[in-house]
């Protein structure tokens, strides 16, 4: 069985737990530079204000029902994340860290008449010790747990925790559920399913598997296949083939920026530079990718990928820098939020073994040698102490003037209690 | 034997503490239990200076410690945090102070009322 682990209203909840009195009152926490809403509590919800809303235009709504509004806290989100995370490891045999909110369990070979309890208990335990309230589905498959979990979220009778496992469970459930709101479904799709008459999830399921196939390409069958309670999607902990490295991360909200993409693209390729450096290796072929978050169907989709070939195969971060900001800008598309984004370099060769190419317009010697004195600085003074110019760091997009304090990591911020 | 090779020996030999190595006191340790329920929070204000709590102490709480008869307790109170000793009378409970200016805090079933979590220790510098 596969559990699902999601925090209910993750941003807004963290806020919550340290300012008890806004229990029960309509809460929203806006993205970086307090441009628009990003976590709603449910009371929030309910007003009517949307996910992405740009915050002038829910000025009316926030002032007329005195909604708490908070700038983002990413380092009191990240510690709570951790302590919910360190819950999760403490309690189960292993589990992969999906996002900030979200993690998958990996709950195999645990005897199925206990694990109803265990999610309870487990989702208690993290309410108690964190304040945060989870949502636990567990299920046969990594998209059927996702389903559970929603389930666990609109039943507070389930209390925390969404067994799902019988087929005629399973059946019920899919019935009633939008065939939209299942994991890998994209927008695209689902418009094209409901065109043809197919609503809910059961219905998708009731195709024919060629039909699918021949509609959807892999993707969609992996779904289909994953609904029918056939594990498809599996554990991220196969390990890493030497011929490939990524770096690539989730973001905490969706991103519509290009400057700010530039510069977590920019960070990534150092690290996968950094990388090849320390394995000796130099890589041919790059490419950087973008996708949007395909779990939101309302917003416009998009998944984009740039492959850039070096002439002669290189680790220098400079060059790789500047071949991956190129390429950013080339799928880089305006009104389209992301949610993920990294850096992969493929077709990697020991540094001893480049080919050179006879009319070389890189200085490929001294970009290793500059590369050296960066990675023995960084060596000594912690990562990222010199970096290039173009490596971001997320607060600098940050105006944050609704911040509430860091209770958790900083020493001067913690919480007061008037005695 | 030369002398290089003698240096090198000497270079590689193991310390005889090495077998004995401890690892350093950790207060962590002591201080923490629960590293995911455990926060940290200031005192402001002398209510509770008679059980030695002073204004800028250190309080070290645990949120998912349940709470008992006599603890020194994290309150949520109508919209306010405050540190006391929690005392249950059964129907209603007791909010005692320790310092004689201060009056005990009755409350029952109309007040907006929580155990945020109860302090473990104290870090106070002398």
């Amino acid at each position: 069985m596969v559990g699902l682990c999601d925090c209910n209203n993750f941003f807004a909840s963290c806020e919550r737990v340290f300012r008890p009195d806004l229990d029960g009152k309509p809460v929203v926490v806006l993205s970086n530079n307090d441009g628009c809403i990003i976590a709603r509590s449910n009371e929030a919800k309910a007003l009517g204000i949307k996910m992405g809303t740009p915050l002038f235009q829910a000025r009316d709504v926030i002032e007329k029902n005195g909604v708490a509004v908070f700038s983002s806290n990413y380092q009191l989100y990240g510690d709570m994340s951790n302590r919910v995370i360190s819950i999760l490891k403490e309690t189960v045999p292993s589990i992969e860290v999906y996002s900030i909110d979200e993690a998958f369990l990996n709950l195999e070979g645990l005897p199925l008449d206990g694990l109803q309890q265990k999610g309870r208990d487990l989702s208690a335990r993290i309410r108690k010790d964190t304040g945060i309230t989870v949502s636990i589905g567990i299920a046969p498959t990594k998209t059927l747990a996702k389903i559970a979990s929603k389930l666990c979220k609109q039943y507070p009778k389930l209390k925390g925790c969404c067994l799902m496992h019988r087929p005629q469970d399973i059946e019920k459930v899919l019935r009633k559920f939008p065939v939209g709101d299942v994991w890998g479904i994209g927008r695209k799709y689902r418009r094209k399913l409901e065109q043809m008459g197919v609503t809910t999830a059961w219905d998708f399921c009731s195709l024919p598997r060629a039909e699918v196939s021949r509609m959807m390409s892999v993707t969609g069958v992996k779904t289909w296949l994953e609904l029918h309670g056939e594990p498809c999607i599996g554990f991220d902990d196969v390990p890493q083939d030497r011929q490939t490295l990524c770096v690539s991360r989730s973001f905490a909200h969706d991103v519509y920026d290009l400057g700010q993409l530039d510069a977590a693209i920019a960070t990534f390729t150092g690290k996968v530079a950094e990388k090849l450096r320390r394995q000796n290796l130099k890589a041919s072929v790059l490419h950087v990718f973008i996708l949007t978050n395909r779990h939101r169907d309302e917003h416009p989709q998009d998944y984009s990928i740039r492959t850039t070939g070096f002439e002669v195969a290189t680790n220098s971060t400079i060059e790789m820098s500047e071949a991956a900001a190129a390429a950013l800008k080339a799928i880089y598309k305006k009104g389209f939020g992301y949610k993920r984004a990294g850096v992969m370099v493929t077709d990697l060769v020991d540094s001893d073994k480049v080919q050179g190419v006879f009319f070389d317009t890189v200085d490929h010697e001294k970009q290793d040698r500059l590369m050296k004195v960066i990675d023995s600085i960084n060596a000594v003074n912690g990562n990222s102490t010199v970096r290039i110019a173009s490596n971001g760091e997320m607060d600098q997009f940050s105006t944050r003037t609704r911040v509430s304090k860091r209770y958790t990591t900083r020493w001067d911020e913690l919480m007061e209690v008037v005695v | 034997m030369d002398e290089d090779k003698i240096a090198l020996i000497n270079a590689g030999f193991p310390s005889p503490a090495e077998d004995f190595m401890d690892v350093a006191l950790d207060l962590n340790k002591v201080l923490v239990h629960n590293p995911a329920s455990t926060f940290f929070a200031r005192v402001r204000g002398l209510s509770m200076i008679d059980d030695g709590v002073d204004d800028g102490d250190l309080l070290i709480i645990d949120k998912s410690a349940e709470p008992y008869d006599g603890c020194l307790a994290v309150c949520f109170i109508d919209g306010e945090f405050t540190l006391k000793k929690y005392k249950s009378m059964g129907e209603y409970a007791l909010l005692m102070p320790a310092n004689k200016k201060f009056q005990p805090i009755r409350v029952d079933e109309n007040n907006q009322f929580a155990i945020w979590g109860v302090v473990k220790y104290l870090i106070k510098k002398m």
